[in-house]
C-alpha cells in the first residue's frame, strides 16, 4: 500500500479537489429529477389528508369526485386491505419498542394532521387534485394527544388503545454513581430545562415517485428520489408481495435529502398499490404542503439536565431527563426511537466523564410523524452537554475553552470507550480545539468583544466539541431484524476502449458521491479521470448495499472501491505480464497505460491489452483466463460505528431591542479522517452548518392548539438565505480510522449537528452579563425579548 | 376549471403553440408542454427561486406567472443560457458551488441577472441579490464565491 497517498504520482487524486462528474450536466439543466420523467399512459396521483389531528373515519362518498374528468381511480383504505401487507415499525434491538400497524391509507381512523386517507389517480395531476376537492369524507374528530410533556399522563387521550398509554420506548443510562458526585460538597452544580423545537428536512426537492408496474413480467419498477434503493427494492417486494428480484429501483438525480428520503411513506406505498392495480405507470410528486405535513419531522426535545463540575473545572457528573415526541406511529423500518437513543449514547461523549445518569421517554403523539433527520440525536446530546458545560465554566468563573481542555478526552488516550460505553478511536478532541481556538484568533475576539461591550453592543462567542457516528455497522440496523445494508460493493469493469465502468451500492443526493468514488478508482487503478464513469442508483446494475446516510458512503461505499481497485489492478496486471513475457510486480498502471515499474516507461495502452483479451483472445495462452471486471464489499468489523470528531465555534451580535441574532462568523474544525476531497467535504461542512443555524435560529413546525401545523408555506417556515449566513471557515485534522485502508470517516453530518449547541452557547455568552440567558430553540426574536426580560 | 386558451411561447428560441390551460402556472408549461425539465418546482409561490427563468430580458418566479400571461413572449430558461452563462457554470463546477444541483438553475438565473446588470464582487451584496434562491445543501458560500469570480475575472 505504499504510495497510495502519495501526491506527487500520476492519477493521484485522493485528496485532491476534483471536481464532481455530475456539475455540468446539472449546470446545463439536463438533470434527471423523477418529477422530469414522462412516462407512455403514465397518470398522476394526489391525496386527501386528514385536516384533522385526530379523528374517526365514518367513510367517503365519492359521487362527485368521480364525475370529474380525466380520473381515472379513486381509492380510499379499505380497498387496499389484502392488497399491501401492513407495516410496523419496530426493531428487535431496541428492546420494548413498540408500533401499530400502519397502512398507506388511514382505516377507521386518522392520527395526524396529513395523513393520506384516500388517493385519486387521474390524467393529470390538475384533475386529480379537483377531483380530491370533490371527495366528500365524513370524519369526526376526536380528543387529540398532542403535547409530548403530557402524553403519558393519566386522562390524556391514548393513541393506541391496547397499549394502555403512549409510551413508545424508554431508556435509562446509568454509570458511576451521580447521586454522590451530584452531593459532593465541593462541586458547582448548574441545572436547566433545555426545549428544541420540531423541524423538518425542507429538501428543495420535494418527495416524488414513478412507480411503473409490467404485469406481463410482474415487475415493479419505482423511480425514486431517495437514499437507499435496496432498501425499499426489498419493503416493496415484501409488501406488495412480488418477488424481490422483480422489484428495480432507480434513483438518478435527487434533489437532497437529508434522511427525509430514506423512510416509507404512506403515499409513495400507494404509488406503487395504484401502479399494480391499474398496470401502468402512476407518478405522485408532493408539493410544498404535502412536505410540510407528510415528510418526517425532527428533533422535539425537552430535556431537563444537570451538571456538577469540581472547582477545577473537572466535570463530576452528568444528568438528564429527556422526553420526545414521535408522532403518532414509529416510522418503518428504522423506527422512531433511533434519534433518543442516540442521545442517550453520544451526550458527553467527547469527554472524561465517570458518573453519568440519562432516561429519554419517547412519546405517541397525534402530530405528523418523527424520524431520523440529518445528524440524528446530535443537536441534542451536543447541546446538552455543551451548554451544561458552558453554564457551569461561567458559574465558575472559568473561560469555556479551558474548561474543555480539562475534560475532553486526551488524543492519546484511545481505544476507549465513552460513559455510554460507546467505543472510540483515532478521535482529535484535543488538537481540533488547539486548531480552532488559532483559526479564529479567540483572544484578539475576546478584547474585541469586551471593547464593543462596553459601547453597548453584545456579541458572544460559542463553542462546541463534538463526535459524530458516521461508517456504521451491521449494529445499528441490520441487527435489529430491519432489511438494511451495511456492506457495500463496488464493480469496476475495464472496457475494451480502455475506460472504467464503475458502480457502487452507495448513492449520490448531492454530496458528490460519484466524484469520490471516480477519484478513488482512478487513483487506485491508475487512470485519468475522465476515463471513469460511475454508476449508482439502480438496483439491477449495481452491487448489493445500503444507499447514502449516517454518513456512510464515502467511508464504506469509498473502501470498497479503493479494494475493488486494488483487485481489478491485480488481475490487469496478471493479463499483461503473461502478454509482455514478464512478473506482474515489474509492471504498474499509470495514466491509463501498464508502464514498466521501476523506470515507468509505458509498456502497453490499456487498450490495446482490453481489445486483446476481448476480440483477439486466440492470441493468449490458452490457460490465460482474464477477468477485466472486479467486485468487492466492505463492511466495518471493528465498531459498531466510526465516530469522528469536531470543534466549531460561533461569534454572534444580539440586537437587545429586537431581539434578533447576526451570526458573524462561524468555524468549524473537523477531523474526518482521510479527506478525499477538500472542496467537497468543506461544503458539506458548510450546509450542514448552515442546516444547523436554521434549526438553532429559525426553523420550527409550529402546531396551534388543535395539532393543525400552521406554518405549511416556504413564507411562513423559515429556512436560511444566503444574506443571513455568515461566512464560514473550515478547517481539518487528519487522523484516519484504522478500520480501513482508505481511512475515510463520514463528514456531512457535523455542521448539523454542532452548530445548535455552540450558537446556544455563542447567545447565552452576548447575554450573560444581562443577567439573561436562553434555552429554547430556535432562538427567535419573540423568544430572545422573553428571556431578556424586554416583552 | 379545465378553460383552455391557444398561446405561442418562444422557448430558447423556439415557438411553441398550445392550448394552454388558463390555471397552469408557466413553468409547468415550460417542463410539460417544451419537455424543458431544467427549470424546478419547489414551492410554487415565488418564495424558493428554483424555477427562475427569463421573460422578455427579465428574470421572473415561472410558478408566479401564468403560461398565458407569456402569450408571445420570448422565455429563455437553464437550457438556452448558452454562453452568456459559459463563465458561471465553469465557476459553480471549479467551486462545487452545487450539490443536489436542484437550485442550480434559478440561482444561475440569479446570478446571470446580477452580473449583467454590473453587480460588483461585494460578498454582501451577492448574498443579498440571491437570498430569493432557496439551496439547501451548501452553505451558500461557494455560490457566493463563484459569481465573485466571474464579476473578478469579467467574463458571465
Amino acid at each position: 500500500m505504499s504510495g497510495l497517498f502519495e501526491f506527487d504520482r500520476p492519477n493521484s487524486y485522493i485528496g485532491k479537489s476534483v471536481p464532481r462528474p455530475d456539475s455540468r450536466r446539472l449546470l446545463e439543466g439536463r438533470g434527471q429529477f423523477v418529477d422530469d420523467i414522462q412516462l407512455p399512459r403514465m397518470v398522476h396521483a394526489a391525496f386527501l389528508r386528514s385536516p384533522f389531528a385526530h379523528a374517526t373515519i365514518n367513510g367517503f362518498d365519492l359521487t362527485e369526485a368521480r364525475k370529474v374528468p380525466g380520473v381515472v381511480a379513486i381509492y380510499t383504505g379499505q380497498d387496499f386491505v389484502g392488497v399491501i401487507e401492513p407495516y410496523v415499525g419496530v426493531l428487535s434491538h431496541l428492546a420494548g419498542l413498540r408500533s401499530a400497524p400502519q397502512m398507506p391509507l388511514a382505516i377507521d381512523r386518522a392520527r395526524w394532521q396529513g395523513e393520506p386517507t384516500a388517493m385519486v389517480v387521474a390524467q393529470s395531476r390538475a384533475a386529480a387534485e379537483d377531483a380530491v376537492e370533490l371527495i366528500e369524507a365524513d370524519l369526526e374528530p376526536l380528543p387529540a394527544a398532542l403535547d409530548a410533556e403530557h402524553a403519558l399522563e393519566k386522562g390524556e387521550t391514548v393513541i393506541h388503545k391496547d397499549f394502555g398509554n403512549n409510551l413508545a420506548w424508554e431508556r435509562t443510562v446509568d454509570v458511576g454513581d451521580v447521586d454522590a458526585a451530584f452531593a459532593r460538597d465541593d462541586v458547582t452544580i448548574v441545572e436547566r430545562e433545555i426545549r428544541f423545537g420540531r423541524h423538518t428536512g425542507v429538501t428543495l426537492e420535494p418527495r416524488a415517485a414513478v412507480m411503473d408496474y409490467d404485469p406481463s413480467e410482474n415487475q415493479l419498477t419505482f423511480h425514486y428520489s431517495g437514499q437507499a434503493p435496496h432498501m425499499m427494492q426489498f419493503i416493496l417486494a415484501k409488501h406488495l408481495g412480488l418477488p424481490e428480484e422483480n422489484v428495480r429501483v432507480i434513483a438518478k438525480d435527487v434533489g437532497g435529502a437529508f434522511g427525509i428520503k430514506v423512510h416509507t411513506y404512506g403515499d409513495e406505498l400507494a404509488t406503487a398499490v395504484a401502479a399494480k392495480l391499474l398496470q401502468r405507470p402512476v407518478k405522485f410528486a408532493a408539493d410544498r404542503y404535502e412536505s410540510f405535513v407528510s415528510d418526517i419531522h425532527a428533533r422535539d426535545h425537552v430535556v431537563k439536565g444537570r451538571m456538577a463540575v469540581d472547582k477545577d473545572g473537572r466535570i463530576a457528573a452528568l444528568a438528564f431527563d429527556d422526553i420526545t415526541g414521535i408522532g403518532p406511529f414509529s416510522m418503518y423500518p428504522r423506527t422512531s426511537a433511533i434519534e433518543a437513543n442516540q442521545v442517550l449514547n453520544l451526550t458527553g461523549a467527547p469527554y472524561d466523564l465517570e458518573n453519568y445518569r440519562a432516561n429519554a421517554k419517547v412519546v405517541f403523539q397525534n402530530k405528523n410523524m418523527m424520524c431520523q433527520y440529518r445528524a440524528v440525536g446530535h443537536p441534542i446530546a451536543m447541546a446538552i452537554c455543551d451548554g451544561l458545560l458552558e453554564d457551569a465554566a461561567a458559574a465558575i468563573g472559568m473561560d469555556p475553552v479551558e474548561i474543555r481542555r480539562r475534560n475532553l478526552m486526551k488524543d492519546d488516550s484511545y481505544p476507549r470507550a465513552s460513559a455510554s460505553g460507546m467505543k472510540l478511536d483515532d478521535l482529535s478532541h484535543q488538537k481540533a480545539l488547539e486548531k480552532l481556538v488559532e483559526i479564529m484568533d479567540y483572544d484578539r475576539l475576546r478584547a474585541e468583544q469586551a471593547k464593543l461591550r462596553e459601547k453597548g453592543i453584545h456579541r458572544g462567542i460559542g463553542f462546541v466539541s463534538m463526535v459524530e457516528v458516521t461508517n456504521p455497522s451491521p449494529m445499528f440496523y441490520g441487527v435489529g431484524g430491519a432489511p438494511i445494508a451495511s456492506q457495500d460493493g463496488a464493480t469496476l469493469r475495464l472496457d475494451a476502449g480502455g475506460g472504467l465502468r464503475i458502480a457502487s451500492s452507495v448513492t449520490e443526493q448531492g454530496q458528490g458521491t460519484n466524484g469520490i468514488l471516480m477519484q478513488i478508482a482512478a487513483d487506485v487503478f491508475g487512470i485519468p479521470t475522465e476515463r471513469v464513469k460511475v454508476t449508482t442508483g439502480d438496483t439491477d446494475t449495481t452491487p448489493y448495499g445500503g444507499g447514502t446516510w449516517a454518513s456512510r458512503g464515502a467511508g464504506i461505499g469509498g473502501e470498497a472501491m479503493l479494494q475493488g481497485a486494488l483487485q481489478l489492478k491485480t488481475q490487469v496486471l496478471d493479463v499483461a505480464a503473461v502478454m509482455l513475457q514478464t512478473k506482474p510486480d515489474a509492471l504498474d498502471i499509470r495514466n491509463g497505460a501498464v508502464v514498466d515499474a521501476d523506470s515507468g516507461s509505458e509498456r502497453m495502452m490499456l487498450s490495446d491489452l482490453a481489445r486483446t483479451v476481448y476480440y483477439r483472445g486466440n492470441e493468449l495462452p490458452a490457460d490465460l483466463k482474464p477477468e477485466l471486471i472486479a467486485t468487492r464489499h466492505y463492511r466495518v468489523t471493528d465498531f459498531p460505528f466510526v465516530f469522528t470528531n469536531g470543534a466549531m465555534a460561533a461569534h454572534v451580535e444580539v440586537d437587545t431591542d429586537t431581539g434578533l441574532i447576526k451570526v458573524l462568523h462561524f468555524w468549524a474544525v473537523e477531523d474526518c479522517g482521510r479527506v478525499i476531497n477538500p472542496m467537497l467535504v468543506d461544503e458539506q461542512v458548510r450546509g450542514g452548518v448552515v442546516q444547523g443555524i436554521g434549526g438553532a435560529l429559525y426553523e420550527e413546525c409550529i402546531y396551534g392548539e388543535d395539532g393543525t401545523m400552521l406554518n405549511t408555506t416556504m413564507a411562513d417556515y423559515l429556512v436560511p438565505m444566503a444574506a443571513e449566513t455568515p461566512e464560514i471557515t473550515v478547517a481539518h485534522i487528519e487522523t484516519p480510522t484504522k478500520s480501513s485502508v482508505l481511512g475515510a470517516k463520514g463528514a456531512g453530518e457535523a455542521g448539523t449537528g454542532g452548530a445548535p449547541a455552540a450558537l446556544m452557547n455563542a447567545v447565552n455568552d452576548a447575554i450573560r452579563p444581562l443577567g439573561a440567558s436562553i434555552w429554547q430553540m430556535p432562538m427567535t426574536p419573540e423568544r430572545m425579548l422573553r428571556a431578556l426580560g424586554r416583552v | 376549471m379545465t378553460e383552455t386558451m391557444n398561446i405561442t411561447v418562444t422557448i430558447n428560441g423556439e415557438a411553441i403553440s398550445r392550448d394552454a390551460p388558463v390555471r397552469q402556472n408557466l413553468v409547468d408549461f415550460i417542463r410539460t408542454e417544451a419537455g424543458l425539465t431544467g427549470s424546478h418546482v419547489g414551492c410554487e409561490h415565488g418564495v424558493c427561486g428554483a424555477c427562475t427563468i427569463e421573460v422578455d430580458g427579465q428574470a421572473v418566479r415561472g410558478c408566479l406567472m401564468l403560461a398565458v400571461q407569456a402569450d408571445g413572449a420570448e422565455v429563455t430558461t437553464v437550457e438556452g443560457f448558452g454562453d452568456r452563462a459559459a463563465g458561471l457554470r465553469e465557476a459553480f463546477a471549479t467551486r462545487n458551488a452545487l450539490q443536489c444541483g436542484y437550485c442550480t438553475p434559478g440561482m444561475l438565473a440569479s446570478a446571470l441577472e446580477y452580473i449583467e446588470a454590473g453587480g460588483t464582487a461585494d460578498r454582501a451584496a451577492i448574498r443579498e441579490h440571491i437570498s430569493g434562491n432557496y439551496c439547501r445543501c451548501t452553505g451558500y458560500q461557494s455560490i457566493v464565491e463563484a459569481i465573485a469570480d466571474v464579476i473578478e475575472g469579467g467574463r458571465a
